[in-house]
């Protein structure tokens, strides 16, 4: 399978990334080699196999519901780029 | 005293013997980093008056007594490992400004344990790369030859100890980061049973694959090192409830009558004839101690290395849609709106690599695809699994080369993603099917060192150890250190 310019757009829109325009041939032509590599999974017969997820096909663990963390927030939001009032700060969504 | 010679046991006898405190070692060290590492380029961090302040306080535990094995140690840890107050960036410019909150359990455990963090070592932005060259640090050299990568994503924790920088590093291995770099310059590294080593606090790339270890100068002391940061970990959703065990127990037990299998798929006329050579007189070296060998297969081989690429970028596209500008991390100048803040944070803050796979987990993921892609790889991972447990029916371990090649030149596959990618092709099997293995040096080609690398089944890390041990103890590979010069 390969791909076009267009769907390069179109995946990089749903990744929140930008790709200049003066790269996206390079990056579509770099996309499409990768699917060459990837398309050798068709090789494979794996009717009737089941998909594996963990290594140790663990299941997830779950943990009593109860309160084990500290509040950390000061701390937390000290590495945060804008705050205010213990709140995130980002641009202006609703006018 | 010549530090870049000792290792984690010989450090542990002399702080004992009192031959030299930890603050000696520690500035001896910090010395070496500061003479070679701008060569080098190593550690994106060097924690100097951190580790000074804890190796004081590490001696005043050794005086009372209260020791634990790493107790005044010196360690370096990538850069991937949640250090509390200290920069941990992944080698990316989106975490370049992230000073961690906390700590991963790995470094908590080491610690409690009074070992001294010299700094953070460089790697491949978000430990995606084979050769240390996507670093918003600057690629890491070898030691052993400067021109040429030190491998990857663990680069840095490679490169340091062979430089003798530290006795021993933490790395990470997603599909062969602590195990390729290892191989390549001359060191041991053990990536352990996935759920051994907790992940809490390490950044996460493809967190069905991604595992902690260590790089070390010889196979005990990757026990010794192991025994510190193994076990159980509620805070790791993943990690195995699995009572603790002493990984050097076995140390000193002889290999004979063990059988070690040898992939068919695994030596082919893609490895370079040094390393086909150095396996072949490693063979002779194991019989004389007592192995047989018996020839295996893994057919899923060429595939694993297609399934891995959907797998890794699949998870690493859900993983790294966090970094969004909004809560840490990188955000871009003046955004106009939200959209253009996600968007130019995220273009401007991650290098081409890492965004290229989050591009194609993303395409993987999405809507139409979900079947054909990553589903499929799963699929085939089962087959990968399969085959490993075929294999361990008639043997106790595997062995194989760990690269195709020893360490190749700086920008020599930098334009060719996919060439790349083939570097790991001995190594994320491995990862797929969540299995232990270690790299470990077998000889040379010229001036570069020649890994190869043992494979067991899930949880057998203690007789992986003993194997590598006992192999080292009939040669003298893992001693070897390469010379350095100032810039």
């Amino acid at each position: 399978m390969s791909v076009q310019i267009d769907e390069i757009r179109k995946v990089a829109k749903l990744a929140k990334l930008s790709i200049d325009e003066s790269q996206v041939s390079d990056v579509c032509d770099g996309f499409n080699q990768i699917l060459g590599l990837v398309d050798k999974m068709q090789q494979c017969d794996t009717d009737n196999i089941k998909p594996l997820a963990n290594p140790h096909d663990a299941k997830q663990r779950l943990r009593a519901d109860e309160v084990t963390a500290t509040n950390e927030r000061d701390k937390l939001m000290q590495v945060a780029p804008e705050t205010e009032d213990g709140l995130f700060l980002v641009p202006k969504v609703i006018d | 005293m010549n530090i870049e010679q000792l290792t984690l046991a010989e450090l542990q006898q002399g702080l004992k013997d009192k031959r030299f405190s930890s603050l000696e070692l520690t500035q001896s060290y910090l010395a070496r980093i500061k003479d070679f590492d701008a060569t080098i380029n190593s550690f994106i961090t060097v924690t100097d008056e951190l580790a000074l302040t804890a190796a004081k306080l590490a001696d005043e535990q050794l005086a009372k007594g209260n020791t634990s094995p790493l107790t005044g140690i010196p360690l370096a840890h990538k850069d991937i490992f949640c250090t509390d107050g200290v920069k941990t960036s992944c080698a990316s410019k989106m975490l370049d400004n992230f000073i961690a909150p906390y700590n991963a359990t790995v470094i908590e455990k080491l610690n409690q344990q009074h070992s001294v963090m010299l700094g953070k070592t460089n790697m491949d932005e978000f430990a995606m790369g084979s050769s240390n060259e996507n670093s918003f640090y600057g690629a890491c050299k070898n030691p052993w030859e400067v021109s040429c990568v030190p491998g990857g994503s663990s680069g840095g924790s490679a490169a340091a100890v062979a430089a003798g920088f530290a006795p021993a590093a933490t790395g990470t291995d997603t599909g062969g980061s602590i195990r390729q770099p290892a191989a390549f310059c001359g060191l041991t590294g053990l990536k352990p049973t996935y759920g051994v080593v907790s992940r809490y606090g390490m950044v996460a790339y493809a967190s069905s694959l991604d595992q902690g270890g260590v790089i070390t100068k010889n196979a005990e002391d990757a026990a010794i090192f192991l025994n510190a940061i193994a076990g159980f970990d509620a805070k790791d959703s993943t990690s195995v409830e699995k009572a603790n065990e002493d990984y050097t127990r076995l140390l000193s037990a002889s290999l004979q009558g063990k059988v070690i299998g040898l992939p068919e798929e695994y030596f082919s006329d893609q490895v370079d004839s040094a390393i086909s050579q150095s396996i072949e007189a490693a063979k002779k070296v194991l019989e004389q101690q007592g192995v047989t060998f018996k020839s295996v297969n893994l057919k899923t081989t060429e595939q694993a290395i297609s399934a891995y690429y959907i797998i890794a970028p699949s998870e690493a596209s859900a993983n790294l849609q966090r970094y969004d500008g909004v809560r840490y991390g990188y955000r871009c100048d003046n955004p106009k709106d939200l959209e253009d803040m996600f968007v130019r944070s995220r273009t401007e803050a991650f290098g081409e690599e890492v965004q290229r796979r989050i591009l194609i987990g993303t395409y993987a993921l999405s809507a139409g695809f979900y079947d054909a892609y990553y589903r499929k790889a799963q699929k085939i991972r089962r087959l990968i699994k399969e085959d490993f447990e075929n294999a361990f029916a008639v043997c106790d371990f595997i062995l194989a080369p760990t690269t195709p090649t020893p360490a190749f030149k700086i920008g020599a596959n930098t334009k060719d993603p996919v060439a790349m990618y083939l570097e790991d092709i001995f190594t994320i099997s491995v990862n797929l099917a969540g299995l232990p293995a270690l790299s470990l040096p077998c000889g040379f080609k010229g001036n570069l060192p020649i890994g190869m690398q043992l494979i067991g089944k899930p949880f057998s890390e203690a007789e992986l150890l003993q194997a590598a041990h006992q192999f080292q103890q009939a040669t003298d590979w893992h001693t070897k250190t390469p010379v350095l010069t100032k810039a």
